[in-house]
């Protein structure tokens, strides 16, 4: 991209986050909440900057409880995608039971997950699966139906069985989809994890939240609060970057 | 190398009926042609033939035995190219090649050396979205042949195209098919194509579909600008022309 076209592209974001940080600067020393509640954001970076070492240990187990309860869910996600392509009768059998588990709230099922399965690492992983498998389903599910009747009946025509059209034609078909799906579900997975953490832990990003909080360091919060949306966003642009590898055919792919 | 002859053929969707005792021929090594309004079961024809579909009476025969006794000898390109995005040109060709058992690597052998004729060297390792209208469509013909069938059913392969590419491929499509001389039975309702390309032309009837007309086109090949200005050309073209209209009405 050329200079002029990266400053088209970075400086609306750029000055709308300028803009937020400087309202939450002047609110903090100028407002009436006191910069212990509401500390401003030189405060946090600074703190934060102070408590790198606690902040980097307890942002490895959300990162590890993140990361494997995706692939968790990315397995589920795609079994289920198989099973509701496969057969209309298992479609329409587990199609009210995957919306109803998105109706439960989390704030009720977290902890007796903890409850059940301890404070280790497990807990977690159901949890951040529990919360993303549904739109990497759905849009699978989606991606499929959306393959090409003509091809099909191409597929068809040279001898393709019906395992061999899924693999050769819905599968691909499904993999834009796929990823817009992930994207969805990738912003859902390491507040999932927080959450279940909140929810009973011994470290990572959620206990450490807790224990800033219980001790009135509203400054470490917000630190342990950034550090969480940076990590969202690092998985969010890896995403493009895996689309870019593993689908050099859709858009993405061609931009590279 | 086979022969096609379709005896009697009745096909009906939920009582409609669609294809209404239809009997034609595509002798072996010849080009054949079928012309029909839109919407006449040209397409239900095809999927007869490639075994998708089965008739509810009538048969086909190949070399004189019933279609069902020799499955698979239809090679299919269908109406858009049906390119696979996600695979470069050279998968997309052995693709049938790949699904009939065919290892990659003796498909690509056997696809390559045809990439010159289809104009398509150098675009090998292309993905379809690179490609232009009539590139791609080559690129379908070129997975259709390298099937090796004995038949190959080319439906409206050049309805997408604009006019001047349209124009291109037919030359170029009956140069090769001289070359080759594949039995060819092909769909579409562009008159001079039909006659530019076949030996032989059917006219259908619109829905249900029954051979109203049986044209033979014994002009000289190669065809070429100058076969489209010839008179037999052009009395043919009125015949067929007026065939398709009255049958309109």
């Amino acid at each position: 991209m050329s200079p002029g076209g990266l400053v088209r592209r970075w400086s609306p974001p750029l000055a709308l986050i300028a803009l937020i940080v400087a309202a939450w600067q002047f609110y903090s020393a100028h407002g009436n909440l006191g910069e212990d509640v509401l500390p401003g954001p030189g405060r946090v970076l600074a703190q934060g900057w102070e408590h790198r070492g606690d902040l980097w240990t307890n942002t490895l187990p959300t990162l590890r409880a993140t990361l494997a309860g995706f692939g968790l869910s990315l397995a589920v996600g795609f079994g289920l995608s198989v099973l509701i392509d496969v057969s209309a009768a298992l479609r329409r059998a587990l199609t009210p039971v995957l919306v109803v588990t998105q109706t439960l709230p989390l704030i009720a099922i977290a902890p007796l997950v903890v409850l059940w399965f301890g404070f280790d690492l497990l807990p977690k992983v159901l949890l951040v699966a529990f919360v993303t498998f549904f739109p990497i389903t759905v849009a699978l599910t989606e991606g499929y139906a959306a393959a090409d009747p003509d091809s099909e009946a191409l597929l068809r025509s040279m001898g393709a069985g019906r395992w061999r059209i899924f693999r050769i034609l819905r599968v691909p078909t499904a993999v834009p989809f796929f990823f817009a799906g992930l994207r969805i579900a990738i912003t859902y997975a390491v507040v999932a994890a927080i959450f279940a953490e909140y929810a009973g832990a011994t470290t990572g990003l959620g206990i450490y939240m807790q224990n800033a909080k219980n001790s009135f360091r509203t400054d470490l919060v917000l630190a342990a609060v950034g550090v969480s949306a940076a990590l969202t966003l690092a998985l969010f642009a890896l995403t493009f970057a895996a689309e870019r590898l593993l689908a050099p055919w859709t858009r993405a792919g061609r931009d590279a | 190398m086979t022969s096609v002859e379709i005896r009697g053929l009745n096909r009906s969707f939920d009582g409609v009926p669609v294809l209404k005792d239809l009997s034609l021929d595509v002798p072996e090594g010849e080009f054949v042609s079928i012309l029909g309004p839109s919407g006449s079961g040209k397409s239900t024809m095809f999927s007869v033939l490639t075994g998708a579909l089965a008739p509810s009476s009538g048969q086909v025969l190949l070399d004189g035995r019933p279609l069902a006794e020799r499955p698979g000898r239809f090679a299919y390109m269908p109406q858009r190219d049906a390119l696979l995005p996600w695979r470069r040109i050279i998968d997309n060709a052995t693709l049938g090649l790949e699904i009939a058992g065919v290892r990659r690597a003796e498909a690509r052998r056997r696809v390559e050396p045809l990439l010159e004729t289809f104009g398509l060297a150098g675009y090998e390792r292309s993905y379809p979205a690179r490609l232009s209208g009539g590139m791609r469509q080559r690129a379908a013909l070129l997975r259709t042949v390298v099937q090796e069938r004995d038949v190959l059913l080319l439906d409206e392969p050049f309805g997408a195209l604009d006019a001047l590419t349209r124009t291109r491929m037919q030359q170029w499509v009956e140069g090769v098919w001289e070359r080759y001389r594949w039995t060819v039975l092909l769909i579409t309702h562009d008159v001079r194509e039909a006659i530019f390309l076949s030996d032989r032309v059917y006219v259908f009837s619109p829905r249900p579909a029954t051979v109203v007309k049986e044209v033979l086109v014994d002009l000289p090949r190669p065809r070429t600008l100058e076969t489209v200005t010839d008179p037999k050309f052009v009395e043919i073209e009125a015949e067929l022309l007026g065939t398709l209209l009255e049958e309109r009405l």
